[in-house]
């Protein structure tokens, strides 16, 4: 079985830590994982701002890259969700301003090849205790782009409770956005920050130690929030607690 | 494609503002944002509830896109089928192209009656046209009889919601309308009217009571529209619906052209679907239907003004055009976390929320600063999506309409589009953009913690630190 870690941009250059956790907890499950160098971004910033045409050539570049491999495994829902939704309607447009059937092949090629994380550990590998130890209180928000288009439904959550020390506490909204949005962010500063201050409230009034998510962006916007509130609770992507054992906790 | 009218008549400047800056305001309205999340948290709990007793939902929400998207694929034929069908029943077939041709035909009318006052049952299309004050200046005094309208209307506001117009309104504030307005208007409110429901309910159907008698002319819209038998068909939770619809000598209903439906036969799907997804209930109190007038029962005298308005020009867009599907159920509405705080008003158009934010700039297109500023009212959550009942993915439409505006590269777009096109370069060159990374992790003890040009961020959110390196260096030296 042949893995590639799709890492994305922002995990990268952003939070390597997600990337290096993602990483170690493949190996421990027996998966040799491969990363190929020439990846960048998947280019949802782009699309979902209008700029389809400058989407087009990092499609490409994502086709070319993980060309080969039977799994393209990535810690974030949204990505997952931008190649398998929107590579297909990428090339249909392409295709319609005749600009050939390559970009549309791409999107047939990679599309059911993309896993995101807890797709991954549940669908392919068949796991749900991976052997984790996180002696902590838990929250976990599940992002708009895994929860409504990659449906991932009680994946996370299972992975989470099958957490040794880990006591998963019920976010009420859940369901709810937490205002990330990408260029929403920046574009509705206000609204964005409305609904992440409401996000961190409910969060907080869990009483828990850590707000968990499977999106690095999603947890940048709310990381963001809680810092700037001096809040006791932190931001941490599922990868780095699955990654966490008695021998190795997570600081 | 940019002249079409869609409401927000009372709007003081010719331009209402951007939505980021209404919705700022908005957003710092306490008051408004508890009436908001107190209203479309009880309705979308509701709906859940009332969705989730069926077990079919999902087809019936798949056979309502179905009957939508086929019928608007044949628009020609079932239009002129209604045509014909209202016409052997008796009534008169209008076609206006635009509001204010829609306008005119309906004052024109009513004039021809002698009439000076006319009686409405709620409707999307005449606010949409801007009906009531095109009417005020023909002399011609519109009043509202559904109670959130009356609501609007008395405080001489804007509606902010499809199904509950005055969803930003508190009970306090409706008592305080009642007593100051009515007494312009009709009937005034009761001494020491209180803040209760039915209190409030008592004071309105008493002042609507009288106009109802007194009407000749009554002014409607409808949910559908029967092509095989020219039945107009509303939906309506208050029976002052029914009131209008049956007490005037005259009836006159504006409707869109994509409300037409091919027979009966498909209305069982929308009422199961509507009233499930609008009011969450199992089925509305009243649905009153109307085949022409009939000898002696009900108006003497029936026409229907078709109207088109900008619909032709989304139906012409293949990704844009499932926004016409829409059964105006305000689901969507209820369900989104833009909407709870941006409130209706900041959508500049009778048509808030996520539906409004594609269906607006389609029909009146993207040129003005309110328009552009529409397909980006939203983090793409899908929440909206989910509930729809004829199943309008508005995500898609969404960045469909972003990439429509960013090409007119209007203010803030051309920008934009030279740093996309700049990061999109350096991402499809990794040498670049490790070496961007790399530059950003080195010299990380050096950044500005509120960076210049990143204050729309910053203003309430820190941003995060860069690491020591990027994941692709710590790859570098512990794999490869």
């Amino acid at each position: 079985m042949r893995v590639a870690l799709f890492v994305t941009c922002v995990n990268d250059a952003v939070y390597p830590a997600t990337g290096i956790a993602t990483v170690k907890l493949l190996e421990r499950l027996g998966v040799e994982v491969d990363f190929p160098a020439g990846q960048t971004c998947c280019g949802q910033p782009q699309y979902n701002t209008g700029y389809r045409h400058e989407t087009e050539p990092l499609v490409r570049r994502m086709g070319r890259v993980f060309d080969g491999y039977d799994h393209v495994v990535t810690p974030s829902g949204s990505c997952a969700a931008m190649v398998r939704d929107n590579y297909p309607r990428i090339g249909h447009k392409a295709a319609a301003e005749g600009r050939g059937p390559e970009l549309g092949e791409i999107a047939r090629s990679l599309g059911p090849r993309v896993y995101e994380l807890s797709e991954f550990l549940v669908d392919v590998l068949g796991v749900t205790d991976v052997g984790a130890y996180f002696p902590h209180t838990v929250t976990y928000h599940p992002s708009c782009h895994g929860l409504r288009t990659l449906g991932l439904g009680d994946r996370p959550r299972r992975l989470l409770e099958a957490v040794k020390g880990l006591e998963l506490r019920e976010l009420p909204g859940a369901d709810e956005c937490c205002g990330f949005g990408g260029t929403f962010a920046v574009k509705n500063p206000d609204v964005s920050a409305a609904m992440g201050t409401d996000k961190v409230a409910h969060a907080a009034s869990t009483g828990a130690e850590v707000l968990c998510g499977a999106d690095n962006s999603c947890l940048m916007h709310i990381g963001g929030i809680l810092h700037r509130q001096d809040a006791p609770l932190r931001a941490l992507h599922i990868a780095e607690i699955l990654l966490s054992t008695e021998a190795e906790p997570h600081v | 494609m940019s002249g079409t009218f869609v409401g927000m008549p009372a709007f003081p400047p010719p331009d209402p503002p951007a939505f980021p800056r209404a919705a700022r305001d908005a957003v710092r309205d306490t008051t408004l944002r508890e009436n908001l999340r107190h209203a479309t948290h009880t309705i979308r709990d509701k709906r859940a509830k009332a969705v989730a007793e069926l077990a079919d939902w999902q087809q019936l929400r798949e056979a309502g896109k179905r009957i939508k998207d086929h019928t608007l694929r044949h628009l020609d034929q079932y239009l002129v089928q209604l045509e014909e069908s209202v016409t052997t029943a008796g009534g008169t077939v209008h076609w206006a192209a635009d509001a204010d041709e829609a306008n005119r035909i309906v004052a024109d009318l009513i004039r021809a009656t002698g009439e000076t006052e006319v009686v409405k049952v709620k409707s999307m299309a005449t606010q949409e046209i801007g009906l009531n004050e095109a009417l005020a200046a023909e002399g011609i005094r519109a009043y509202e009889t559904d109670l959130a309208e009356l609501i609007v209307q008395l405080g001489d506001d804007r509606p902010s919601h499809i199904l509950v117009p005055a969803i930003h309104r508190n009970r306090v504030e409706i008592r305080d309308i009642f007593l100051d307005r009515m007494g312009s208007w009709g009937r005034p409110a009761p001494d020491g009217l209180t803040d209760t429901p039915a209190d409030l309910a008592e004071a309105a159907r008493l002042h609507l009571r009288e106009k109802f008698l007194r009407a000749k002319v009554g002014v409607s819209g409808a949910n559908f529209m029967v092509a095989d038998t020219g039945t107009l068909v509303v939906f309506e939770s208050e029976g002052n619906g029914r009131m209008c619809l049956t007490l005037p000598e005259t009836l006159i209903s504006v409707v869109g052209i994509e409300k037409v439906i091919p027979t009966w036969q498909d209305l069982e799907v929308f009422l199961q679907t509507l009233p499930r997804s609008s009011t969450a209930e199992r089925m509305n109190p009243y649905t009153s239907m109307w085949t022409g007038p009939a000898d002696g029962d009900g108006p003497q005298d029936f026409h229907l003004v078709l109207l088109d308005n900008g619909r032709t020009d989304a139906l012409a867009d293949e990704v844009g055009r499932q926004a016409l599907r829409c059964i105006r159920c305000s689901a969507c509405l209820n369900v989104c976390p833009v909407y709870e705080r941006a409130g209706g008003h900041a959508y500049g158009s009778v048509y808030p929320g996520p539906i409004g934010a594609i269906l607006t700039p389609q029909l009146r297109g993207t040129t003005s600063e309110i328009d552009a500023s529409l397909p980006y009212a939203s983090s793409l959550c899908g929440a909206c999506y989910e509930v729809c009942p004829v199943a309008i993915d508005i995500p898609e439409v969404l960045v469909h309409l972003r990439e429509k505006v960013a090409g007119q590269g209007g203010p803030g777009h051309r920008l934009e589009k030279a740093a996309m096109k700049a990061a999109g370069w350096a991402m499809d060159h990794p040498r670049v953009m490790a070496a961007g990374e790399r530059a950003a992790a080195r010299t990380r003890a050096l950044h500005p913690k509120r960076p210049p040009g990143a204050t729309a961020w910053t203003d309430s959110r820190d941003l995060p630190a860069f690491p020591e390196k990027p994941f692709r260096d710590w790859w570098k030296k512990n794999r490869s």
